[in-house]
């Protein structure tokens, strides 16, 4: 029982230190991207191409004063970082990084939790993402942050439903939840989800996009009318909270799709966990495109786009997924 | 159990690290604070009336209509892992379910509640 | 004592802890977080007696649907304390309550201790179910034995929609006389 906890534990910490490294490297990553689809530079003073850029932007908001405005709910204004960042993080609990493998004599399996409820996990965890964002809007006590607040939650809240539906075409070819059982029906590049469910990839990465609040679902930090939406009252390690929390969803968005539909970490060659990483990165690179092509939408399009196209689309997969299950399993 | 367990870890390390990058930074940090800086920011202006401004009632709306087919999504969770044994009768039941929850956004769709100006 | 036990009562005095602090509150946004940390512990006890599927309802159609949605009432009505809901009812009212809340109390624990404790070999509930109270269990339940609840809780949900649709139409309606009849600027609407 102490092995089990203890080697446990390794994995746990193992995780959260690479997933806050790769949140601060996307940064950088984002940064470069966006600079040279501008025909800019992107950082390139600290350190060879700006690889020292995450570290020194960490270690400037360690040291940046943290300003708390006398209008502020003070207790929730605490808490709501913390709730945006926690659920992030907690996604990963499910994602399978790797196959299973032997470390100096100990099996270790390559999930930190093999839930036999994972795809449900990834989207309870979604739901609690809300009021991390919702009571920072309340608390901050400014007009700017309340309505980007209470805009971004709703637009989280209408689009999980989406988020949630597209995941079911999967399941149903899967007829399980456990997300290594998935990967681990996905063991040639034929058999991943993607070629069956391309419909449910699509909403999903689109319903992904519009949950972690990026562009073109932007409307909570539209800078150009909402200053810095609900997070515009917050500085300092607060402030770092929330922008971590941003990349940590969107890693964790890109790899439960890359784990959903794109095979996990199942690929030839090269080991597991490099796969994973790819596939990861991938999500992430379509992140950052959509950000560095699309124009923001406007409120009202954003809402009809997710209620009138979006989830009558996730049902109407659904439903044929089904169909088509039914009548292959009739066939054979 | 010892899933769950893991899951638990995880959720500590989870807090813990926010705890603990919040405690250095606040043994780092400069602390000096003075009216003008603690005021809230409304883009250089002094802030006018309640910063609690009543938002619109359509945001309520949308969201009692996120519960209703919330509940609808969740219930095809456990059809859809099952369906391999219940067949072609339960995706019968399940198209007349979603059939009737279609009609409930068709109606919310046609009286307009689901435009938003 | 073993670790289950040791998660059993930590999540058992989470979850009274949680629901003691939301009535204690004076803080509506606060007591609706006391509620969410209480549905959260009540989850897993859920998952402690088997019931995974249960306990994931709990957590995404309870925290975190319907709490959402109640703190958008909150804000909505722009609560910030229990001041803003009126003076305090009178003093009647206020032992009806404390009265009502001994009766339940009373009932509930005659209640549990009337209760047999069913073995663990039978299930919960008495009727042994493969798997008990996995998904996939509750799901060819759900499909088979209680297909018609199925589709009634369907037809509920349909007339949820209809009464949400009501109000939405009733409150527009409302507002555009409001508007028309006086401006008072704090109540100025802004979306």
């Amino acid at each position: 029982m102490l092995e089990v906890i203890i080697i446990s534990s390794i994995k746990v910490l193992t995780v959260v230190i690479v997933v806050l490294t790769c949140c601060a490297y996307s940064t950088l990553l984002e940064r470069k991207l966006v600079a040279y689809m501008q025909h800019r530079l992107g950082p390139i003073y600290a350190g060879p191409w700006g690889l020292l850029q995450p570290i020194a932007d960490a270690i400037k908001l360690m040291f940046k004063e943290d300003l708390v405005p006398d209008r502020v709910e003070r207790t929730l204004y605490t808490l709501a970082p913390i709730l945006s960042f926690v659920p992030s993080l907690l996604v990963f609990a499910v994602v399978p990084f790797s196959s299973d493998f032997t470390l100096f004599g100990y099996d270790v399996t390559g999930v930190i939790s093999d839930l036999n409820i994972g795809v449900l996990w990834v989207f309870m965890i979604t739901g609690f993402g809300v009021y991390g964002v919702v009571l920072a809007g309340w608390s901050s006590g400014s007009k700017w942050s309340l309505l980007g607040g209470i805009r971004s939650s709703a637009q989280m809240i209408s689009y999980e439903l989406s988020y949630g539906l597209s995941i079911v075409g999967v399941i149903l070819l899967a007829n399980t939840l456990s997300m290594t059982e998935i990967v681990g029906q996905q063991d040639s590049i034929f058999s991943w989800y993607i070629f069956r469910q391309p419909l449910g990839f699509i909403l999903f990465f689109t319903c992904a996009v519009a949950e972690t609040n990026r562009a073109p679902f932007d409307m909570a930090e539209a800078e150009s009318e909402l200053v810095g939406g609900y997070h515009t009252e917050y500085s300092s390690m607060r402030f770092a909270s929330f922008f971590v929390g941003e990349y940590a969803n969107m890693l964790a968005a890109s790899a439960v799709a890359a784990t959903l539909f794109l095979g996990g970490w199942q690929g030839p060659l090269l080991p597991p966990i490099v796969w994973m990483m790819l596939k990861v990165f991938f999500g992430m690179f379509i992140f950052i495109w959509l950000r560095g092509t699309l124009p923001r939408f406007r409120y009202d399009q954003l809402m009809n786009f997710g209620w009138k196209v979006l989830f009558p689309l996730a049902l109407l997969n659904t439903m044929v997924t089904g169909l088509i299950v039914m009548l292959t399993n009739g066939t054979n | 159990m010892s899933e769950y367990l893991a899951v638990l870890l995880f959720a500590v390390a989870g807090i813990g690290i926010v705890l603990i990058t919040f405690g250095i930074s606040r043994l780092l940090r400069p602390h000096n604070p003075y009216p003008e800086k603690n005021v809230t920011y409304e883009c250089a202006e002094e802030t006018v009336g309640p910063s609690w401004i009543q938002f619109n009632n359509r945001f309520y709306i949308f969201a009692l209509i996120f519960v209703i087919f919330d509940v609808e999504a969740i219930f095809l969770f456990p059809w859809a892992v099952a369906f391999g044994q219940l067949g072609l009768f339960a995706l019968v039941e399940v198209t007349l379910f979603l059939m009737i929850l279609f009609f409930g956004l068709f109606y919310a769709w046609k009286k307009g509640v689901l435009k938003w100006v | 004592m073993n670790l289950d036990t040791v998660i059993f009562f930590a999540a058992a005095v989470v979850a009274v802890f949680g629901a003691t602090m939301m009535i204690a509150q004076k803080n509506p946004i606060a007591s609706a977080l006391y509620l969410i940390l209480s549905l959260v512990a009540q989850a897993i006890l859920y998952v402690q007696l088997g019931g995974l599927f249960l306990g994931s309802i709990l957590i995404v159609v309870y925290a975190g649907a319907i709490m959402v949605l109640f703190l958008f009432v909150i804000m909505l009505l722009n609560l910030r304390s229990s001041d803003d809901l009126g003076p305090p009812p009178p003093a009647l009212g206020r032992f009806t309550k404390y009265a009502f809340g001994i009766l339940l109390s009373v009932e509930l624990i005659v209640i549990v201790k009337a209760a047999r404790m069913p073995s663990k070999a039978t299930g919960v509930l008495g009727f042994p179910v493969e798997d008990f109270g996995s998904v996939k269990a509750v799901s060819t339940q759900m499909f088979t034995t209680y297909v018609y609840p199925l589709e009634l809780t369907g037809i509920l949900m349909l007339i949820a929609v209809v009464g949400a649709v009501v109000i939405a139409k009733k409150e527009n309606n409302a507002q555009v006389s409001d508007d028309s009849g006086s401006d008072r600027p704090a109540k100025k609407q802004v979306s």
